[in-house]
């Protein structure tokens, strides 16, 4: 336990870079993922046809082992940040998009059909009924997208990303457990921070209507 | 008023649900439509908002074609209450109630006003209500709630799509009366889709019998009760609900064929089946003879003297009794 508190004071400032990168990985990550998979989502909730397929690739990116698919983006884009965020998007797509449809797609017809009938374009039904009523479920999909995020983001040392895989991976080449606990029990702790940060906004956005 | 003209709805896998239809439907009054389901009932009620679009014909309100006119638009000039809930259960009844003067671009002190107003007249107490949520509300309350929504745009004409058909029997027959009387005030014209031919015949100006997507009949609940135009008619209202809501002697002397005796030697005053027994008695009591020979298109029913026609109300008695 000393050896620990020890490695943690001596390597402060290298676990601390790679704590910040890390977290910058996963959020950009995360953030470029909503920035796809939510429009996608909405889209392929209003053009159903194309929901099955669209769903099964992102599903299929999913099976991919993910040091298979660093491995695999490394010939194609070369190492560093780059190769590591997309894998990263890829990984935070399916969770994401997945949700939004599902979330859109599960509002009661009739309430659609009760906005249709009073003359709301398909805008105003998407942004004042879909959309609220379907944000719980988007809120899920990025909580479970950023927890899984967290954790693959420590493969991106592979790819020469950084981020606290770093000091994982540099703990076990050197047979160093406590320099691997110094990088996985922050990785642990931010999965956990996040998870519950995101757990809150999800409570929060549920329409109020709907908590009683 | 509005007016369906060789109406005809077709979809692509080849069902008709509407043929040919071509039928008014009267201003400022209530008109039911009604029939067994899939008779295009509802079909028929959403073309006239535009979410359903005729194959062939035309519809007009007040003369005006509805097909070119922006269909948004004309959505929100018509109000619209839909069959179980329909309410956004994220939204809260003033925001509820105030959604189609929003769309409209109405003031905001003129949205309010409205809603209260609105809200005052189905006896919901805006202060208690505004601010909540629609599944704090009972199911009555709810769709009160949503013939208010219906109203608050001031639309004069309002569809409703079974309004009552998920609630209890007690508070159905409320907001029948309800609207019995909001209608007597408002004088909108509501076409009321229902399956359900006492609603019919309770709150309607016009009923519409629908069947395969035809007209089968179109009149006031008594026109329908009185002479139901073909036996689906008088199946679907009912013999006995037809029979409950009429009188006597306001029923033909052909219903009764059973009491009549079917041999009589002495003299008879022919008379058509299709007499009231009141005129028939009068008939009878002029002729001065001891009997009537009731004869139906051609054919001797029956014979029927004071005897028979006094067996039959007897009969009728007990029925409406029993």
């Amino acid at each position: 336990m000393n050896a620990f508190f020890d490695t943690l004071v001596s390597r402060q400032d290298m676990i601390q870079d790679a704590f910040i990168e890390h977290i910058y990985l996963s959020f950009v990550a995360v953030a470029i993922g909503i920035a796809i998979a939510l429009p996608t989502g909405v889209m392929i909730a209003r053009y159903r046809r194309f929901a099955e397929p669209i769903i099964g690739i992102t599903a299929i990116f999913q099976t991919i082992p993910s040091l298979a698919l660093f491995g695999f983006l490394v010939p194609v884009l070369g190492i560093g940040s780059p190769t590591a965020l997309i894998a990263l998007i890829i990984y935070a797509l399916l969770p994401i998009l997945r949700n939004t449809y599902a979330g859109i797609v599960g509002v009661d017809g009739s309430t659609i059909e009760a906005g249709r009938g009073m003359g709301m374009t398909r805008t105003q039904i998407l942004r004042q009924i879909e959309l609220p009523l379907a944000l719980p479920f988007i809120m899920a999909g990025i909580r479970t997208a950023t927890v899984l995020t967290v954790g693959i983001a420590t493969l991106a040392t592979f790819v020469g990303a950084g981020g606290l895989g770093d000091i994982i991976y540099r703990g076990l080449q050197s047979y160093n457990n406590s320099l691997v606990l110094a990088g996985a029990l922050p990785v642990a702790l931010l999965a956990i921070g996040f998870d519950l940060i995101l757990k809150w906004i999800e409570k929060r956005a549920t329409p109020k209507g709907l908590k009683t | 008023m509005i007016r369906f003209d060789k109406v005809t709805k077709r979809y692509p896998d080849g069902t008709e649900a509407l043929k040919d239809v071509t039928v008014d439907l009267p201003a400022r009054q209530l008109t039911a439509i009604i029939g067994p389901s899939g008779c295009g009932k509802t079909t028929l009620m959403k073309m006239v908002n535009k979410l359903e679009n005729p194959t062939a014909g035309a519809i007009y309100i007040d003369d005006e074609p509805i097909t070119g006119m922006d269909e948004v638009k004309l959505r929100r000039s018509i109000g619209y209450v839909i069959q179980r809930i329909g309410l956004f259960p994220h939204m809260t009844i003033a925001d509820n109630v105030s959604l189609v003067p929003k769309l409209l671009n109405w003031p905001a002190d003129k949205t309010d006003a409205r809603s209260k107003e609105l809200l005052q007249l189905v006896g919901l107490d805006p202060a208690v209500f505004m601010d909540r949520y629609p599944l704090e509300l009972s199911g009555g309350q709810q769709q009160r709630v949503g013939v208010v929504r219906a109203l608050a745009g001031d639309p004069n004409i309002v569809l409703m799509d079974e309004p009552f058909s998920a609630l209890d029997p007690i508070s159905r027959e409320q907001l029948q009366d309800e609207l019995r009387h909001l209608q007597q005030e408002i004088h909108k014209t509501i076409i009321f889709v229902t399956h359900d031919m006492d609603e019919a015949l309770k709150i309607a100006d016009t009923i519409i019998v629908m069947k395969d997507g035809q007209v089968e009949q179109v009149g006031t609940p008594q026109q329908l009760i009185d002479e139901p135009a073909n036996e689906f008619v008088r199946n679907f209202i009912g013999t006995e609900r037809i029979n409950q809501k009429r009188s006597f002697g306001d029923r033909r002397l052909k219903e009764f064929a059973f009491f009549f005796d079917e041999d009589w030697a002495g003299e008879a005053e022919r008379a058509d089946a299709k007499l009231s027994v009141s005129d028939a008695y009068q008939l009878l009591e002029q002729s001065g003879k001891p009997r009537l020979a009731v004869v139906d298109e051609g054919t001797l029913v029956g014979f029927a003297g004071e005897r028979e026609l006094l067996k039959a109300a007897l009969h009728v008695e007990k029925e409406a009794t029993a």
